[in-house]
């Protein structure tokens, strides 16, 4: 979320969900909701059927949302940047952008506009495999909107380029004008239950709670008197980052909870690599995962049906999660954990429950500072809240942009780095499906849904299959420049030639063994959604 | 605008039924098909009213409001005609209410009871012997027990978008059959508008009442959208979920993991006891050797290679509160900054 921070000064979804309501036009990019945010993607749905909502669908397959979509761009993977691109050199050039906005509310314009010149939609047609016209459409439609919205997700993030393709989206965002109004915003859906929270509690390497960064000496003294100790100075590393330094041996020691790297991210072989070259590895969770095989000490932790706190769900509100069983023998709640670990450490923390250190958490973390347990059970508050009288903020960037003007920066198409070649000539996006969740320790042991969708595929289409003499059903080895893996065969056209789809839930099938470990240079986030592969026939 | 209902003068909004201007009053009107987030469709005619001038009663749930008009809600005739409607429903509705999963909760149990009906009083109909019922595996439908109030059909039409349900034949031999199957992503919607017992669950073994159940309103505990869900526990063991209304940013709908997900939280493969390695096996130990060691073991690593030889991942699946303490953990008692966690996944 690097990209939305750098361009209007947060990197939060701007709009509330309900909130989508309220936009004529809404481009949903890199994301497919009916799938990964599935209540969102009924929404959606029936705000298109129901409410006339206009939808522009970018994506490399024909996604669930397709059908409901009044445009459909189907782009090659990884082009992101030229079409965005494209759309502002159409809105430049038939003079569709908000002037008014632009002086009031921007900065840097005219950079951005010389950039977007050569992107002319014949040339973006070169690229993205978009027709021109098509471009040109969805350009005006989102233009000419009095409200419209965009919508994007890990399709558009997980890239070399990903910060680009955000900041490519916020450009366009600005020169329209639709930021900072009801039915107008960036929306970037987040994955996971608390991944807004995690971020915000500044689980971070460069960050306190609340994105206050470590390098800054005010901010530094403000947390060393909370704490009572000299805080480093030095931004930490990233996760992707760790995994280097443990295999270079910079680092020896990890502590990891509720997390499980090894069926999750890119390039599983090098993760695995990195865990068995640590000297020590503790691992909390509630099942025993591939991760915690590798640990020395496997700490028992509460699931969130067994313990009291708050999430942060994608729209920034915060919501009271409450204990409703008693954990499985000797489990305990994560914050007691690290509770009685700090103690073993000679460090005293003693909070009496979660609410204390929610006390805590609204001292430090401004966008907190007005949230309180109490507050909470007439339901969820969405951050910024700074005080206990201000209703939460549902819409950010409301008559002035966070950062005080929105910059835009321009950006260039960059290919993606993995090189297609006859050798290896398919183009791998990697997702999730509706049935089950990330690395499926929780999903897994469901019965129903292990029983609707029990084992892997790869969808190919029949263009390909073809050629290959793969039929629906069939084994095909999947082969990618660092790992292979074998998969059942799903052939449909909702994958455009040269291009096959994976899910990464399966740990017997662990696609990731095949992904590219290469990053977005200020994200930090892998190239997932793009892995030059061959395919097979398995006999 | 102003208008009457039961002899009260009261403040109606423009473009509101009759439904919703007398709810905001306070004024109780029944109701069986209507749902708040459905559009109406008049069809089981409890919540008829009667409008003075008006030859006929209409359906409150899809009678817009007027200036001046006076209505009646509970007349000895309405109250009538409910009755009746209730014992044209009672004709193929078995009174099998003490196996019902729906009892105790079911919006006909309640009101043929709030209507003092004590037997059914019009002769026993045979419709056509339905063979084929459907069920999908997390749903039973028990065709008998259907009032065909379409709230099934029209939520899985209206707000999830699939289209798989509708109504086949007419008359008595009129039930729900899924038309499109294969459309079906079994997020239970239709299971949990179901009025009366026609859709139940299959997921849980164990069942409870709703008066020997505890429900706790929390969240989901998968994606992000942050769904606002009630974990139905009975005896420490969740044996469903619901949303009844409860405010959240789903608006009361969840997808099949937020709703039939829940089955890991009792799972025996759950941790259960610490474990520390011994060679290659790992063996039970107390919490209070298993941390020590841990203490131990960072506190040799930090001395021998400093503090940034040490990296943390917290958890987007943790809580905020467990996520504040373990990078509080990392900066003020490891010394390091190194704390990060998959959100770039």
């Amino acid at each position: 979320m690097a990209g939305l921070a750098t361009t209007l000064g947060s990197g939060a979804m701007t709009n509330n969900i309900e909130d989508f309501k309220n936009a004529e036009v809404i481009i949903v990019l890199g994301s497919n909701p009916t799938e990964n945010h599935p209540v969102i993607g009924m929404w959606l749905k029936y705000l298109a059927r129901y409410k006339g909502t206009k939808l522009i669908v970018v994506d490399p397959r024909a996604i669930d949302l397709v059908e409901e979509a009044t445009i459909f761009l189907k782009i090659r993977p990884g082009t992101d940047v030229a079409l965005i691109n494209g759309f502002c050199h159409v809105i430049l050039k038939e003079a569709l952008y908000n002037k008014d906005f632009i002086e009031a509310h921007t900065e840097n314009f005219e950079k951005v506009a010389q950039t977007v010149e050569k992107y002319n939609p014949i040339y973006v047609e070169e690229i993205t495999g978009v027709p021109a016209k098509e471009i040109e459409n969805a350009a005006r439609m989102y233009a000419k909107a009095e409200r419209a919205s965009i919508i994007y997700c890990m399709g558009l993030t997980q890239h070399s380029h990903g910060t680009d393709n955000v900041k490519a989206l916020s450009n366009l965002a600005l020169l329209c004008g639709h930021v900072g109004k009801p039915g107008s915003g960036i929306n970037p859906l987040r994955g996971q239950n608390n991944v807004q929270g995690a971020c915000d509690m500044g689980g971070l390497p460069n960050v306190f709670p609340g994105y206050q960064r470590v390098e800054v000496p005010e901010i530094r003294e403000k947390f060393e008197k909370e704490w009572g100790k000299r805080l480093s100075d030095r931004p930490g590393m990233t996760l992707t980052e760790m995994v280097e330094a443990a295999i270079n041996g910079k680092l020896k020691a990890m502590y990891i909870m509720g997390e499980n790297p090894l069926v999750t991210d890119p390039d599983l072989n090098h993760v695995k690599r990195a865990l068995e070259s640590l000297e020590f590895i503790v691992v909390q969770d509630i099942f025993f995962t591939e991760t915690a095989k590798l640990a020395h000490v496997v700490l028992p932790a509460c699931s969130f049906a067994e313990k009291d706190g708050t999430f942060t769900n994608t729209e920034r509100k915060v919501q009271r999660v409450r204990k409703a069983v008693l954990p499985p023998k000797e489990a305990k709640p994560d914050w007691e954990i690290i509770m009685m670990l700090a103690k073993n450490c000679g460090y005293y923390m003693d909070y009496k429950s979660p609410k204390e250190v929610f006390e805590e958490i609204r001292k430090v973390t401004p966008q907190y500072a007005g949230i309180t347990y109490e507050r909470l059970e007439a339901g969820g508050i969405q951050w910024p809240c700074p005080s206990e009288d201000h209703p939460g903020t549902p819409i950010l960037h409301v008559g002035r942009i966070a950062r005080g003007k929105g910059l835009f920066v321009p950006v260039e198409y960059r290919p993606p780095v993995d090189e297609l070649n006859p050798d290896f000539p398919y183009v791998l996006i990697t997702g999730r499906h509706y049935y089950h969740y990330h690395s499926a320790t929780m999903t897994g042991r469901s019965e129903l849904i292990s029983r609707l969708a029990p084992e892997p595929f790869l969808e190919l289409n029949p263009a390909d299959a073809e050629p290959l003499g793969i039929k629906d059903g069939e084994n095909v080895k999947v082969e990618s420049r660092r790992g292979s893996v074998v998969l059942k065969v799903k052939i449909t056209d909702r994958v455009q030639k040269g291009t096959v789809f994976a899910t990464f839930h399966y740990p017997d099938s662990p696609i990731n063994l095949l992904t590219n470990t290469v990053l977005d240079p200020e994200s930090r986030i892998a190239e997932l959604k793009f892995a030059a592969v061959r395919l097979s026939k398995v006999v | 605008m102003k208008l009457h209902i039961d002899g009260r003068e009261i403040e109606a909004k423009e473009n509101e039924t009759i439904l919703s201007c007398a709810k905001r009053q306070g004024i109780r009107i029944p109701t069986l098909c209507y749902m708040e987030k459905l559009l109406p469709i008049g069809s089981c005619r409890l919540c008829v009213v009667e409008i003075e001038g008006y030859e006929k009663p209409v359906p409150a749930c899809e009678t817009y409001v007027s200036e001046g008009i006076k209505i009646w809600t509970n007349t000895e005739k309405l109250k009538e005609t409910r009755r009746e409607i209730l014992q044209f429903l009672l004709l193929n509705h078995p009174l099998d209410c003490p196996i019902c999963d729906k009892g105790g909760e079911c919006v006909l149990q309640d009101l043929v009871y709030e209507y003092g009906i004590e037997k059914v009083t019009l002769p026993k109909f045979r419709p056509k012997k339905i063979e084929v019922t459907w069920s999908t595996p997390a749903i039973k439908y028990h065709p008998s027990r259907c009032v065909l109030c379409q709230r099934c059909v029209r939520v899985c039409r209206e707000l999830v978008g699939r289209d798989v349900l509708d109504i086949v034949e007419h008359g008595y031999n009129a039930r729900i059959e899924p038309v499109r199957p294969e459309n079906c992503i079994s997020c239970g919607e239709c299971l949990s508008v179901c009025p009366v017992g026609a859709l139940t669950e299959k997921i849980s073994p164990i069942k409870g009442r709703l008066w020997q159940i505890k429900r706790v309103s929390t969240v989901c505990g998968y994606c992000g959208v942050g769904c606002t869900l009630q974990l139905n526990v009975l005896n420490n063991t969740i044996i469903k979920v619901t949303t009844n209304g409860i405010p959240g940013p789903n608006n009361g709908t969840l997808c099949i993991k937020g709703r039939f997900g829940y089955e890991f939280v009792g799972s025996k493969d759950r941790l259960r006891k610490p474990l520390i390695r011994v060679q290659e096996d790992f063996v039970e130990t107390s919490w209070e050797e298993a941390l020590s060691y841990i203490a131990k073991r960072f506190s040799e690593i930090k001395e021998k290679h400093g503090s940034d030889s040490i990296g943390g991942l917290c958890s987007a699946r943790c809580t905020n509160e467990d996520n504040y303490l373990f990078q509080k953990f990392m900066r003020a008692v490891i010394g390091t900054n190194n704390v990060d966690h998959c959100a770039r996944l």
